[in-house]
Parts: C-alpha cells; structure tokens; sequence
C-alpha cells in the first residue's frame, strides 16, 4: 500500500516540524517549520480526498498567514528568545509532563473504546469543490455569511488597532 | 479510506499536544500565536478525517469556517501584538503584566 506509507510519511514530516516550531529559539526559523507542517498537512488532505480543502491550506495558511507572521517578526526584528531564570525551569518541566498526561490519557480512550470502529466501504463522494460549494450555499448559508461579518468586524479592529494613538 | 481513523486521530492528538506544550513552554508571544495555529490545524485534520470516515461534506464546511476565523484571529492578534511591541518595547509575555494588581 504505498499511499498509506505516504500518509505515515507526510504524518512523520508534520509532528517533526511541529516540535521544531515549539522548541526553536528564534522566530523566523519556527515561521518556516510551520510552513512545512502546513504543507504536509496538505498533503494529508490530499490523501484523505479533500481536494479543495488542501488547496484552501495552502493559500490561506501556507500563504496568507504565514506571510503575516513573518512580517510582522521582521518589523519587531525578534532575536532569539533570551534564556530563562533558574525558578523557572520547574514550570517547563511541568507543562512537559502535563501534556504528555494529556496525550497518553486521550490515546487510551481511543485505544480502550475504539472496538466499535470499522472501516467504511462506500466510496467518498464529496472532497470536490462541487459538494463543498453546494453545501455551503444551502445548508450552511447562514454561518457562511456570518463568517463574512466576522471577517469584516476583524478587518475594522485591526485597522482600529493599527492606528498610531491608541 | 488508505488508513484507519484511529491513525488520523493520533496525529490530531499529537499536533494538538505540541499545540499545547508551544503555549505553555514558550515565553515569545508570537510563538505562541503559532502553537495556536498548529492546535487549530489539528482539529481541521480530526475534521477532516471524520469528514471522511462518515462519508459527509458537514466536516469540510467546519474546517472552511475554522479556516475563516484563523485568518481573522491572526489579523486581529498579530495588530495587537505590533500595538504591544509599541507601548511596551516587548513580546515576552512575562514583561506584559498591565492588567495584573
């Protein structure tokens, strides 16, 4: 099965990325790690048939908030992140541990009760920009154009909020 | 489906989990905006797997929808990490104490 190790491929690419996002220093570099975890995740979508939705990854997040980030870590010209006192180190070791709490606790759920999951056999019909489209502009119509007034209340705050004097 | 949901779910779980370790860990208010990003990204993937398990297009339209307000969030957050920056001289979130006593 070569496009389930693909799957397992691109899965590798993206965690691996991921934890360099979280542990590198400096800004930029972790701006360009997600920059490969979005585009593994893409590709995951690709393989798990939604075409239109791996498109949408790339542009909007591979492109449009990524070029964002890096913007706005080139204006405040960031260095690297300073090191951090000695108490502190008490809290990173905790957080570790909470989250690894969370991980294993929320695997063993799944491996626990996942008896009842099977497999489906039907062939997926609806990654296309057809379906999507179709259900967007009738069933979910609604949250659809309240989407658009919250892109437009976003678009008048971050001009509020780019002013010189606030 | 080319692998078992279970398989999409692990990697959703273990993106979030790095998500969430990036919130806690990190003291860079803009690394911290990143985590976020990749903590929505791993619900859109526990979506979109779903999506696909149930043979219906209702996860796609939610990860459109989340897609939507990412870009939204980023906007308005990044502005007002920049209106920070400009007051405060600072993105460490340890420095950034205005509303503490």
């Amino acid at each position: 099965m070569p496009l389930s190790l693909l799957f397992y491929f691109a899965a590798l690419i993206a965690v691996g990325s991921a934890i360099l996002v979280v542990l590198n220093r400096n800004a930029v570099y972790s701006a360009i790690f997600l920059v490969l975890c979005f585009f593994s995740l893409a590709m995951i979508y690709l393989l798990l048939e939604a075409y239109f939705l791996a498109v949408l990854e790339i542009f909007i997040y591979a492109g449009a908030i990524m070029v964002l980030f890096l913007f706005v870590v080139m204006l405040l010209n960031l260095g690297r992140e300073k090191a951090l006192p000695h108490f502190m180190k008490f809290q990173r070791a905790l957080s570790l541990m909470l989250v690894i709490l969370f991980f294993f606790g929320v695997s063993l759920i799944m491996v626990v009760g996942s008896g009842e999951l099977h497999q489906p056999t039907i062939k997926f019909s609806s990654g296309s920009v057809y379906a999507l489209g179709e259900a967007l502009f009738t069933k979910f119509l609604l949250p659809f154009e309240v989407a658009s007034l919250l892109l437009l209340v976003a678009l008048i705050g971050t001009v509020y909020l780019a002013k010189r004097k606030i | 489906m080319i692998v078992p949901l279970e398989h999409v779910i692990l990697l959703s779980l273990a993106l979030f989990s790095i998500g969430v370790f990036g919130v806690l860990f990190r003291r860079n208010a803009i690394t911290i905006f990143m985590s976020i990003e990749l903590m929505l990204n791993a619900v859109n993937l526990a979506l979109v797997g779903f999506s696909r398990y149930y043979d219906s297009v209702d996860g796609q339209v939610f990860v459109f929808l989340v897609m939507t307000l990412a870009a939204a969030e980023v906007a308005v957050g990044l502005a007002i990490i920049i209106a920070l920056y400009r007051n405060r001289q600072t993105v460490n979130i340890d420095e950034i104490n205005l509303l503490k006593n």
